[in-house]
C-alpha cells in the first residue's frame, strides 16, 4: 500500500515509544519530528555528512539512510542520552574544554560517533582517531580541537575506569 | 530530500521475497543495507513501486565454508569482515580491505553482497569479487543460478542479473598460505570514493616462482579492470622489481580512464601505475613470507 501507515515500538535513549510512521519517513525524521528529539541533526540527507548518526542496538549508523519502520524492535540512543541526571557524558566534557564545539551543527554526530570508536578502541592514536571521524563533516573547527577532544576523553574514560 | 511514496514489504522468507520481486519485476527493488539505495531514493533518482526489505530474512545472514569456498549470505553487513574470524583466516584480503569500504557509520549497516550488486565502478568489494573470480548466487522466478564474476559486471553499476532477480550470496576461493594479497588505495580522504585503488593476488609455487597472479583494478574503467595480459607476465615468472615495473606499465596500456572534477585521466593512469605496483609488492612479499614459513613447519 502506498504511503501505508505501521505502528512501530522503538527504545530512545531507555524510554519506549509506540507510534505510527508512513513507511517512507526516513529514521532521521521519525526522531527529530515524531519524538521531538532534535538533538539528532541532519545536514546532507544522503549519508555523506554524518550529522544524523545515532546508535543503533548498540552501533553507529546514519538515520538518514534508515526509515523509521525499520527500526521496529530497535534500541536507539540519540545525543540527549549521552548525559546522565544533568551530568555531562566524558566526551561531551572533553569537547566542552578542548574546544571541540564551534557552531555545534556537527557535534552530535562527532559525539556517537566518537563513543563507538572508544568503545572499540579505548586508547586510539591521533592517527586511528582520524581515521575513525573521517566520515562526519565539520565545517567550522578544521578538526583539530575535535580530534583532542576525542584524545582527551579517552584518557578522561580510561581514567574512570581504572 | 524525502523519498517517493513506495509499497514496502518486509517479509521474513527467501520464499516470499521471490515471490514479491516476480511480482513487481523491474518496478520493484530489495533493500538490504540502504547505504546506496536510500541515498537515491532521498535525491529521487530512484523511484521504485516497491521495496522489498530483505532485513527480516534471517537465512541469508551467514559466512560459512562450502567445497573450499568462502560463502557470503546477502544480510552479511561489511563491518563482519572487519570481526568475523573465519573471513580473516580463509580470506584476508576481504578483512583488511574492509577498513577502505567508506566509514564505520556505513559499514555498520552496508552489506557485502549489496555493495557488489551495486557495482558501483569506485567500490572496493567488486573488484575482490572480479580479481578472485567470486560466484555470484542469484535467485529469481525461474528458480537459483551462478553468475561468475567475469559475466556479472556489465557496465556502471549494471549487473547482468534480471531485476527480478536478487543476489543471496558471493563465494569467493580460501587464500592459502602461499598466497599473498593486498588493496591499495588513493582516496581524498580516508573512506570517500576511490579515486583508482587497485588489489592483487599473488600465489607461489615450489620454486617460489608466480603461480598465479591476479589484479583488478577501480576508478579506471566503468567495471573493476582486470588485464589477462599483465596476468600472464608476472605468472611463471620471479619477482623482481623489473618485472613489477614491467606489471605496471603494462596495467595502464590498456586503459583510458575519464576525467572528473576528482581527478585527470592522466592522474588516474599514473595512480594506476604507482598502485599496480605497491599491490603486487606487498602481495608478493606476504606470499614469501607465508611460503617460509610452511617450509619451516614441513621441515
Amino acid at each position: 500500500m502506498p504511503d501505508e501507515l505501521r505502528t512501530i515500538q522503538v527504545t530512545v535513549n531507555g524510554t519506549k515509544y509506540d507510534r505510527q510512521v508512513r513507511c517512507r519517513k526516513l529514521l532521521s525524521d521519525f526522531i527529530r519530528e515524531d519524538l521531538r528529539l532534535v538533538g539528532t541533526h541532519v545536514g546532507c540527507e544522503h549519508g555523506i555528512c554524518g550529522a544524523c548518526t545515532v546508535l543503533f542496538n548498540g552501533q553507529t549508523i546514519r538515520s538518514c539512510l534508515m526509515f523509521a519502520v525499520q527500526a521496529d524492535g530497535a534500541e536507539i540512543t540519540t545525543v540527549e542520552g549521552l548525559a546522565r541526571g544533568g551530568q555531562l557524558h566524558p566526551l561531551q566534557e572533553a569537547f566542552w574544554e578542548n574546544h571541540g564545539v564551534q557552531c555545534g551543527y556537527c557535534t552530535p554526530g562527532f559525539l556517537l560517533t566518537a563513543l563507538e570508536l572508544l568503545q572499540r578502541n579505548p586508547n586510539p592514536t591521533e592517527e586511528e582517531v582520524r581515521i575513525g571521524i573521517a566520515g562526519n563533516i565539520c565545517r567550522c573547527t578544521g578538526y583539530q580541537h575535535i580530534i583532542e577532544s576525542v584524545l582527551a576523553a579517552a584518557a578522561k574514560m580510561g581514567a574512570k575506569t581504572v | 530530500m524525502k523519498p517517493c511514496n513506495f509499497d514496502y514489504f518486509d517479509p521474513k522468507t527467501l520464499e516470499e521475497v521471490v515471490v514479491l520481486m516476480r511480482q513487481y519485476g523491474s518496478d520493484g527493488k530489495i533493500l538490504a543495507g540502504g547505504q546506496s539505495l536510500v541515498p537515491l531514493l532521498n535525491f529521487r533518482l530512484a523511484a521504485p513501486a516497491a521495496l522489498v526489505d530483505i532485513n527480516k530474512v534471517k537465512e541469508l545472514d551467514y559466512v560459512r565454508e562450502v567445497n573450499g569456498k568462502l560463502a557470503i549470505g546477502a544480510l552479511v553487513r561489511q563491518r563482519v569482515l572487519e570481526t568475523s574470524e573465519a573471513i580473516r583466516s580463509k580470506c584476508g584480503l576481504l578483512a583488511e580491505t574492509a577498513e577502505f569500504i567508506a566509514h564505520p557509520q556505513i559499514r555498520n549497516r552496508g552489506t557485502v553482497v549489496g555493495s557488489i550488486c551495486h557495482a558501483d565502478p569506485a567500490a572496493e568489494l567488486p573488484a575482490i569479487a572480479r580479481a578472485l573470480d567470486a560466484e555470484m548466487k542469484v535467485v529469481g522466478p525461474d528458480g537459483e543460478r551462478i553468475i561468475k564474476a567475469e559475466d556479472f559486471f556489465v557496465t556502471l553499476m549494471t549487473t547482468s542479473m534480471d531485476p527480478s532477480e536478487l543476489m543471496v550470496e558471493v563465494r569467493l576461493p580460501t587464500l592459502g598460505p602461499r598466497t599473498g594479497w593486498a588493496f591499495e588505495e588513493f582516496a581524498i580522504r580516508h573512506g570517500d570514493f576511490a579515486i583508482v585503488g587497485v588489489t592483487a593476488a599473488v600465489t607461489l609455487d615450489e620454486q617460489k616462482n608466480c603461480a598465479d597472479a591476479r589484479l583488478a583494478a577501480i576508478g579506471v574503467s566503468e567495471v573493476p579492470y582486470r588485464d589477462s595480459k599483465v596476468e600472464r607476465l608476472i605468472m611463471g615468472q620471479e619477482i623482481s622489481e623489473s618485472l613489477l615495473d614491467q606489471a605496471a606499465h603494462q596495467m595502464v596500456e590498456g586503459v583510458e580512464p575519464s576525467t572528473d572534477l576528482h581527478a585527470s585521466a592522466d592522474q588516474r593512469k599514473h595512480l594506476l601505475r604507482v598502485l599496480t605496483k605497491r599491490a603486487l609488492k606487498k602481495a608478493a612479499g606476504r606470499a614469501l613470507k607465508g611460503f617460509e614459513k610452511g617450509r619451516g613447519k614441513n621441515a
